[in-house]
């Protein structure tokens, strides 16, 4: 591996591990907070799913690294203008349609992303992608009925969901977004190129929205920044608390 | 020909299992209904002290496994909800009777969880407590509710052994950790023997229980089968004992200890615990603010239903 692919495959590990961990994070909040007992179990294991690929992404950029940090130091010990998720995955997690709207947005994009990483020339990544694929299969059949219900349910459930696809639809660009660095690794056959995934996914969300009885937002409005850091103020709030243990105690071992 | 209750209570003696079509005293299934609602609110109540740690887990690893045991809380609800719900009573109304106040969960989620060492010594001591119990309902008399003890127990034996583990990786560690995780036991040791309940003679439901083989083992009992196992564990963390008058027996085989402080015991369960409003609230507010999705439920699958229906109508015409 030549310094140059080595350096872009740790920052996409890095990348990848910090929308799951985000997203992970987010989906764990609801837990005990679910609108009945089922649904805390079923947030419980789509988190627990996202939490296990931020493991395997961030051991996989320490190994990359191999300047003496492991996963939690890539986890915690990073501040938010170092953090490289998309912006989608750190939204609040707003009410029970916001966060289901989010995950179909997310599931549908993982859902194109990872066949694609799963032919990484990178053994690693693509066996990270086979395991993923199998959860997302998954977590895509549940959001999806979640969405079909609460879009074609009540005119409340009605009305927060479109108003959840309205407010997320802007975060939903950069997911296509290509740089120097993934482009370097599309090319050598290692990284997707996600800009080629955009037409699959537009597709596929605007059919489940269509059958929910919801409206596809018209595109006025763009939010960019997660891959260079420059994130909404929700993420230092989140990083605030989750790494507060952590960071409270220097060089301890949990 | 022996009459029903004779035929009850000779299957009791005979340690068959009563089952939910079987003919059963009204109070041996009041009884059930009390105790299994109560086993599962704890459950389900038990989800926020440890949830609130959730977001703040000091590695990835741990928050792996906090959230999996959070989860498996929920599941234990579950069961305990569906046994219950054998006897004749919904889950509905079981968790009306939690936000009402009139069904009880246990005492030890009105304490709060306040560091980190807090969720070890959960782990450890409160579902290290629930199994002693758990353990011996495995023999109850109802079947519903001892074959879901069976399930449960082996679930908490797993939940115990980490948060032990995650209690020596404290008692082992720095100073702060160490002093962390002293603290927590100090907090947690005591009402961790409260959750065995008042003394026998002081035990409202015991006696008809014991009976019935509902219980199997007297609260006094219990409790000191945990007491024993704890002060080893103790040593082990190399951390002081929260209980100065702990003192080994040899008539008695068993450690001798300080009497519990009562006085508390019966405040917090009247409501006086640091907890009790908040863990009712947070329910009641969950509950409440989940009725918009259940009622998008019911409308999506009767929206579904009658377009169902109208197609069967249509190809039968």
């Amino acid at each position: 591996m030549s310094e140059a692919i080595k350096a872009a495959t740790l920052e996409y590990a890095t990348r990848l591990g910090d929308d799951s961990v985000v997203l992970g994070h987010r989906i764990s909040e609801w837990i005990s907070y679910g609108p009945f007992l089922e649904e805390d179990i079923a947030y419980g294991n789509v988190s627990l799913d996202y939490i296990g690929r931020a493991r395997m992404f961030y051991t996989y950029a320490a190994e990359l690294a191999n300047d003496g940090r492991d996963e939690d130091d890539f986890a915690y010990m990073r501040n938010d203008r170092e953090y490289r998720n998309l912006l989608l995955m750190e939204m609040p997690k707003g009410d029970f349609a916001y966060s289901q709207v989010r995950q179909l947005f997310a599931d549908v994009y993982y859902t194109y992303l990872l066949p694609e990483l799963l032919q990484s020339k990178d053994e690693t990544l693509s066996a990270i992608a086979a395991k993923a694929i199998k959860e997302t299969k998954y977590h895509l059949r549940r959001s999806r009925d979640w969405v079909l219900r609460l879009g074609d349910g009540t005119e409340e459930s009605h009305q927060r969901a479109q108003k959840a696809v309205d407010a997320l639809w802007g975060y939903t660009h950069e997911l296509f977004d290509m740089d120097e660095t993934e482009q370097l690794l599309a090319d050598a056959g290692i990284g997707v190129d996600v800009s080629k995934l955009h037409d699959a996914w537009l597709a596929k969300v605007s059919e489940i929205l269509t059958e929910a009885t919801l409206t596809i937002p018209e595109d006025e409005w763009a939010v960019r920044g997660g891959r260079i850091g420059y994130h909404t103020e929700n993420l230092g709030h989140m990083l605030t608390e989750m790494q507060i243990v952590h960071r409270s105690f220097p060089g301890c071992k949990w | 020909m022996i009459s029903e209750e004779q035929n009850f209570m000779r299957k009791i003696e005979a340690e068959e299992k009563i089952e939910p079509k079987d003919w059963m005293p009204d109070q041996y299934r009041k009884n059930l209904i009390r105790q299994i609602s109560q086993h599962a609110h704890s459950e389900v109540i038990g989800m926020q002290p440890e949830g609130n740690y959730i977001t703040r887990a000091p590695s990835l690893r741990r928050k792996a496994v906090l959230i999996s045991k959070v989860q498996d809380e929920a599941g234990h609800g579950l069961y305990l909800y569906s046994a219950a719900e054998t006897l004749g009573i919904s889950r509905a109304e079981m968790i009306e009777q939690l936000q009402s106040g009139k069904a009880k969960y246990s005492s030890i989620f009105n304490y709060p969880v306040l560091t980190w060492a807090d969720i070890a010594a959960i782990g450890w001591l409160v579902d290290g407590a629930a199994i002693v119990n758990q353990v011996s309902l495995q023999r109850t008399s109802y079947g519903p509710y001892s074959r879901g003890m069976i399930r449960i127990c082996k679930e908490e034996s797993f939940h115990q052994r980490q948060g032990y583990e995650a209690m020596l990786s404290l008692a082992k560690g720095s100073a702060g950790q160490k002093a962390m995780a002293q603290d927590a036991l100090n907090r947690f040791y005591w009402p961790a023997l409260m959750m065995f309940g008042p003394h026998d003679s002081e035990s409202a439901h015991s006696q008809k229980s014991m009976e019935w083989k509902i219980k199997r083992e007297t609260n006094d009992d219990l409790r000191q089968k945990f007491i024993d196992q704890t002060v080893e564990q103790i040593e082990v963390l190399g951390l002081d004992h929260p209980d100065k008058g702990i003192k080994w027996n040899e008539e008695r085989g068993h450690y001798d200890s300080s009497d519990l402080n009562w006085d508390e015991f019966w405040s917090v369960i009247n409501g006086n615990g640091h907890c009790n409003r908040q863990r009712v609230e947070h329910h009641v507010a969950a509950h409440d603010e989940g009725e918009w999705v259940r009622d998008a439920i019911t409308a999506y699958n009767s929206k579904k239903n009658n377009k169902k229906n109208a197609n069967q109508t249509k190809q039968v015409a």
